[in-house]
């Protein structure tokens, strides 16, 4: 990131007509003087790109030279986990043997898939400590709103769906509106000093109406709901589940299990603590996990194993159906499988003692240049805001622009939204001691820079590709579309 | 800053009664907390509200935003300029970027609510 190149022209600016990357053989038919005459040649686009090979071979290149990605330093962004993504797991997902595996190919030619499915599914239940499990969901989200679904056809099962869902203030933004797609009312539970849920806003909210409590363990302010089990029991004392957010797992794996904290339903994101692609470079896979209560309400297929033949069950009376076509994201799952593999049951367990490490690494160097609105003590993440450097009129906005003049990614800003002009730090267990310490660095600059000379953070960045963008602007009047 | 005539709730919307109607909008407070106002989702008229559900949503460029009903009513009429200048909000909170009008059912909600002297004081606590 940040070379200093031209600022590149857009493919369409650079178009000369007449020029191709491409140049087809003469035909030897007689007659037959140009292969793509007819339907294959396409005269209706208007304005279509012609460039040579080498200016489209340079164009891409020198985008792909302002990029910014995890080969390239470190992506602190709370709650999204960007860890770096070995290498191993792409040589894995990339042999033949499973890329070209055909999608409707008879179960007897693809016993060899189903087996490492199933072997990710075991693994995954015995670092979560639940029952039963789906490898299907494609992404976070869409975890979230199958495991909600299947709280709601266990409730309707049992002859009333309820009304409400509690969800605590300092959720992942996905969860009220998991909750709402799947017809649930949210109701807001608010944290108390300390970061956490209230144990007697949760007792005087939980009623026989309410189907689920929703929690994010450790919360988006990277602390550890401590009463976990009693939150657990007041949820169960009514009737209510139990789900478990596994978006921060990355901080418990290995040392700690939801299903042990009487968890009912959690989802994993595989692209968050199982280091496959995030983001752009996803996709993203969110397996979904349960306790036996929850288990004949799994999406379909299910894999079964009987005397070593894998079977992929559709025949679930009460399944709540399929959720995605064919069965799930094979090619991340055994990205997810190539890492737990490789790391085995003490590697799990000191990959989230380091992201905990690493965390309050940051924390600890940052501590008094930046505000900690809670000073609970945090696992793989930490949330300061921009209150000391408000007073110079610097916001979180311009300190994360003037990371960028330093080659860092900023972190998550203005999430949770319980703290007002939030910082929200995930270095994940990748970074090392020098990356850290790059990053912190920078964080220590741009705070005396702050003091002493606050416009150069508000004009911020200054070195990048591109200056400050115009978002409001960008927001309110998208331009998505060349034209001439 | 905050005007005398305004009633104003915890989730930082204001209220301005006029005879059995309220004009109901956001708080400075909460709209430099939001920053820059990018869309505001309003409701039809005729929608009959509860105290403290859901009216409208206001989306800024960093987040999604719901906004209470402070009291229980029924819409009469929402602020058609938002829709094209929705900066409104940013620009004039207490005045021409009004949301919506409330036919109010119960005027003894509004005893919930705070004066601007209260107000003031709650937001002091919350700096802290």
């Amino acid at each position: 990131m940040m070379i200093n190149v031209i600022r590149e022209p857009l493919i369409f600016e650079i178009s000369s007509p007449g020029k191709t990357a491409f140049k087809v053989p003469e035909p030897d038919v007689p007659g037959q003087k140009d292969v793509l005459a007819g339907v294959a040649l396409r005269e209706d686009i208007d304005g279509f790109p012609e460039v040579s090979e080498t200016e489209i071979s340079r164009h891409f290149t020198r985008l792909s030279q302002t990029n910014y990605c995890v080969d390239f330093g470190i992506y602190p962004l709370g709650s999204c986990t960007m860890k770096y993504n070995p290498k191993i797991n792409e040589k894995i997902a990339s042999l033949p043997g499973f890329t070209q595996t055909h999608p409707l190919a008879p179960e007897g030619l693809v016993q060899g898939n189903l087996e490492l499915m199933k072997l990710l599914e075991n693994l995954l239940l015995e670092i979560t400590g639940m029952e039963a499990i789906t490898l299907q969901p494609a992404a976070g989200a869409h975890g979230e709103l199958t495991g909600m679904m299947m709280i709601r056809a266990c409730h309707e099962a049992q002859g009333h769906p309820r009304k409400y869902v509690l969800i605590p203030d300092s959720a992942h933004g996905t969860n009220p509106s998991s909750a709402h797609i799947c017809g649930y009312t949210v109701k807001e539970i608010k944290s108390n000093d300390h970061g956490t849920i209230s144990l007697e806003d949760l007792a005087r909210l939980m009623d026989e109406e309410v189907a689920a409590l929703m929690l994010t363990n450790p919360n988006t302010l990277g602390v550890f709901e401590s009463d976990i089990c009693q939150i657990a029991d007041i949820v169960h004392s009514k009737g209510g589940f139990l789900y478990m957010d596994g978006a921060n797992m990355n901080a418990l794996a290995g040392i700690t299990r939801p299903g042990d904290m009487k968890v009912d339903v959690m989802h994993l994101n595989l692209h968050k603590t199982f280091s496959t692609p995030h983001g752009g470079g996803g996709p993203g896979s969110g397996p979904v996990a349960v306790t036996k209560i929850l288990e004949p309400f799994l999406p379909v297929p299910v894999i079964e194993e009987k005397d070593s033949f894998y079977h992929l069950n559709y025949q679930r009376p009460r399944s709540i159906g399929r959720v995605r076509s064919f069965y799930g994201q094979f090619l991340v799952a055994l990205k997810a499988l190539a890492y737990i593999l490789t790391l085995g049951p003490e590697g799990i367990k000191e990959m989230a003692e380091i992201a905990v490490l690493n965390s309050n690494y940051i924390r600890k160097n940052l501590e008094g240049l930046y505000d900690l609105k809670y000073d609970a003590p945090t696992l793989h993440e930490c949330v300061f805001s921009d209150k000391h450097q408000r007073e110079y009129g610097v916001t979180n906005l311009d300190i994360s622009k003037r990371l960028l003049d330093y080659g860092l990614h900023p972190p998550t800003m203005s999430f949770p939204l319980i703290v007002h002009g939030a910082l929200m730090i995930e270095p994940t267990e990748t970074e090392s001691r020098r990356d850290l310490d790059l990053f912190i660095e920078a964080m220590k600059a741009i705070a005396r820079e702050a003091k002493e000379n606050p416009e150069l953070l508000k004009t911020a960045p200054h070195v990048t590709y591109v200056r400050r963008l115009d978002e409001v602007q960008a927001a309110r009047n998208p331009i998505l579309r060349w034209e001439k | 800053m905050y005007p005398e005539n305004l009633y104003y709730s915890q989730d930082h919307e204001w209220l301005k009664v006029e005879g059995e109607e309220a004009i109901l909008g956001i708080t400075d407070f909460a709209q430099k907390q939001l920053g820059d106002i990018i869309y505001v989702d309003l409701p039809d008229s005729g929608k009959a509200v509860e105290a403290h559900q859901t009216l409208a949503t206001v989306e800024s460029v960093k987040s999604v935003s719901d906004i209470y009903s402070p009291v229980t009513g029924e819409v009469v009429q929402v602020n058609q300029d938002l829709a094209q200048t929705p900066e409104l909000i940013n620009s004039d909170p207490h005045g021409q970027g009004w949301i919506l009008r409330l036919k109010l059912k119960d005027k003894s909600e509004l005893n919930n609510l705070m004066k601007a002297a209260d107000y003031e004081k709650y937001l002091e606590g919350l700096e802290k």
